[in-house]
């Protein structure tokens, strides 16, 4: 005879939902995830908790917890202020990686390059990221400019950020310059001789220039690793600094500009 | 609750009783008051006397009344230091404007939660972002040419592109006004235009030399940048690159 059961199996769904429901409710959980976030438990849509969002998380640095209305339009910033950061972030991962494998010394640089793109997993696939990412990023910074000028965005009290930013244009051109170095090619040898070349015309002191640039009187080793210091670790460090005060006046100065 | 000083409580004690003194006092002087109070001016004094004439003098005019008061304050010797007309202890110091102290917005801005429909379009931005630079990644290869040779220069070499610009210029001036000098003043131009700009308008229409100054600086390098890039080969002689080919790597 058949047994009956009160309480019938529970379905794939309810233990899911139950899993689910245990691993939210666990002190690790919400110990991670400040109140407000919407990856805690019982989190619902309500405006205190899209306040709390913003308000709870480190976005709070980037992010007040609300912005006027046109802010929100893509057809007024086109997202060129936010891609040119993203962009810069997508540099830093790809970058890190390319790091793993490559030396910056003249007899070991291209050889790292050429086993990084056959014999690494994605090697290639990251180069070309990174390389593009690079160019895609001095556009989108001078997009940016062009856009922020056309909006008249400059204009008191934002006149300091607008500074700012050229400081950020001229070091993204630096950094893509200095990278432009380390495959150590032909293409990039010839690229940085004619540019090293046009800064030694620098009046009074341009030879000394040159010098420093170069660690010596000709391109080699020395400027090598010169350049590969300026493009993972000295340029990075002063543009960060430079884009926390971008990004801090932004807020300070009302938010962006507009609307028209 | 807050506790009264105990001399706090004897001032308005002291006040009240005042009060009460100069209420008593104050009432038989004012039916002797001169009506002419020199403080007062006459025409107003002979107004508020003919509107009293009109109404049968049961009311009392203002200023007349005013006059009265102040008439009266000298009489009583008694008033407490700071009482007013009528031996009113307390005095409007001054008014605060709504504004002043707290901030209170003329004009209510209309303002959206930054989660959800910031984030969301950024969010949006940075995936469409990255599938692009996947997708040029996956069918195009970055360069990767000879090992670097310094005893064979190539032909042409050339700078990376957001330099050819200036490259091109070398060919038109010397070396130290095409990459040191054009370069610095616009930069430096950049750099000033806030405070060149004296203009604080942002709109369009009010901005047309604005606009035009930086189109054509824009232009101005765009142009030598695509001439730089596209139409240099060779020793940097102009060549076209439909019939000569391209001389351009990224």
């Amino acid at each position: 005879m058949a047994k009956v059961i009160d309480d019938p199996r529970p379905t794939a769904k309810e233990r899911l939902n139950q899993t689910v429901e245990n691993v939210q409710g666990s002190q690790a959980w919400s110990s991670i995830f400040r109140p407000g976030s919407i990856f805690r438990k019982g989190y619902t849509d309500s405006p205190r908790n899209r306040s709390y969002v913003i308000m709870n998380s480190v976005l709070y640095h980037l992010h007040p917890v609300k912005v006027k209305r046109h802010a929100v339009k893509v057809s007024y910033t086109l997202c060129l202020g936010g891609l040119s950061f993203f962009l810069f972030i997508h540099l830093t991962v790809t970058g890190i990686f390319l790091m793993f494998f490559y030396r910056p010394e003249a007899t070991a640089a291209w050889n790292d390059i050429s086993s990084l793109q056959t014999s690494v997993a994605f090697g290639l696939l990251v180069r070309n990221m990174h390389r593009w990412g690079a160019h895609l990023m001095v556009l989108s910074v001078f997009l940016h400019m062009a856009r922020v000028f056309y909006h008249g965005a400059y204009k008191a009290p934002r006149e300091f950020n607008w500074v700012i930013g050229v400081v950020l244009l001229t070091l993204t051109l630096l950094l893509s310059f200095t990278g432009y170095l380390l495959p150590w090619d032909q293409l990039s040898m010839w690229a940085v001789a004619v540019g090293t070349n046009m800064m030694g015309y620098t009046p009074v002191f341009g030879s000394q220039v040159r010098f420093v640039l170069l660690g010596g009187v000709e391109i080699g080793s020395e400027t090598l690793l010169r350049w590969y210091v300026l493009h993972v670790l000295m340029l990075p460090f002063v543009i960060v600094i430079f884009m926390a005060i971008h990004f801090w006046r932004v807020r300070k100065d009302g938010g962006i500009s507009g609307p028209l | 609750m807050t506790e009264i000083p105990e001399h706090l409580l004897k001032r308005a004690q002291a006040a009240r009783d005042q009060a009460a003194a100069q209420a008593g006092a104050a009432a038989p002087a004012a039916g002797d008051t001169p009506a002419s109070d020199p403080r007062i001016p006459a025409h107003l004094l002979e107004r508020s006397k003919a509107a009293k004439d009109k109404t049968g003098g049961a009311q009392v005019a203002v200023a007349e009344k005013v006059g009265a008061l102040v008439g009266a304050a000298p009489a009583a010797a008694g008033l407490p230091i700071g009482a007013g007309p009528g031996g009113h202890t307390q005095r409007l110091l001054t008014v605060v404007k709504s504004g002043s102290i707290q901030d209170v917005k003329a004009t209510p801005v209309d303002k959206v939660h930054t989660w959800p429909h910031l984030l969301a379009v950024e969010f949006v931005a940075a995936i469409a972002c990255t599938a692009f630079l996947f997708f040029v990644a996956i069918f195009v290869n970055a360069p990767l040419m000879q090992l670097a040779n310094p005893n064979q220069t190539p032909n042409p070499s050339k700078a990376p592109w957001y330099f050819l610009g200036l490259q091109e210029l070398l060919t038109m001036f010397h070396p130290m006004v095409a990459g040191v000098t054009i370069p610095g003043v616009a930069l430096f131009a950049l750099i000033l235009a806030p405070f060149i700009d004296k203009n604080s308008s942002n709109k369009p229409e009010d901005r047309k030399f604005a606009t035009s100054i930086m189109t054509i600086h824009l232009m101005f390098w765009a142009v030598l940048v695509i001439i730089g890039s596209f139409f240099r080969g060779p020793g940097f002689n102009f060549v076209f690159p439909w019939r000569d080919g391209l001389f351009f790597e990224l």
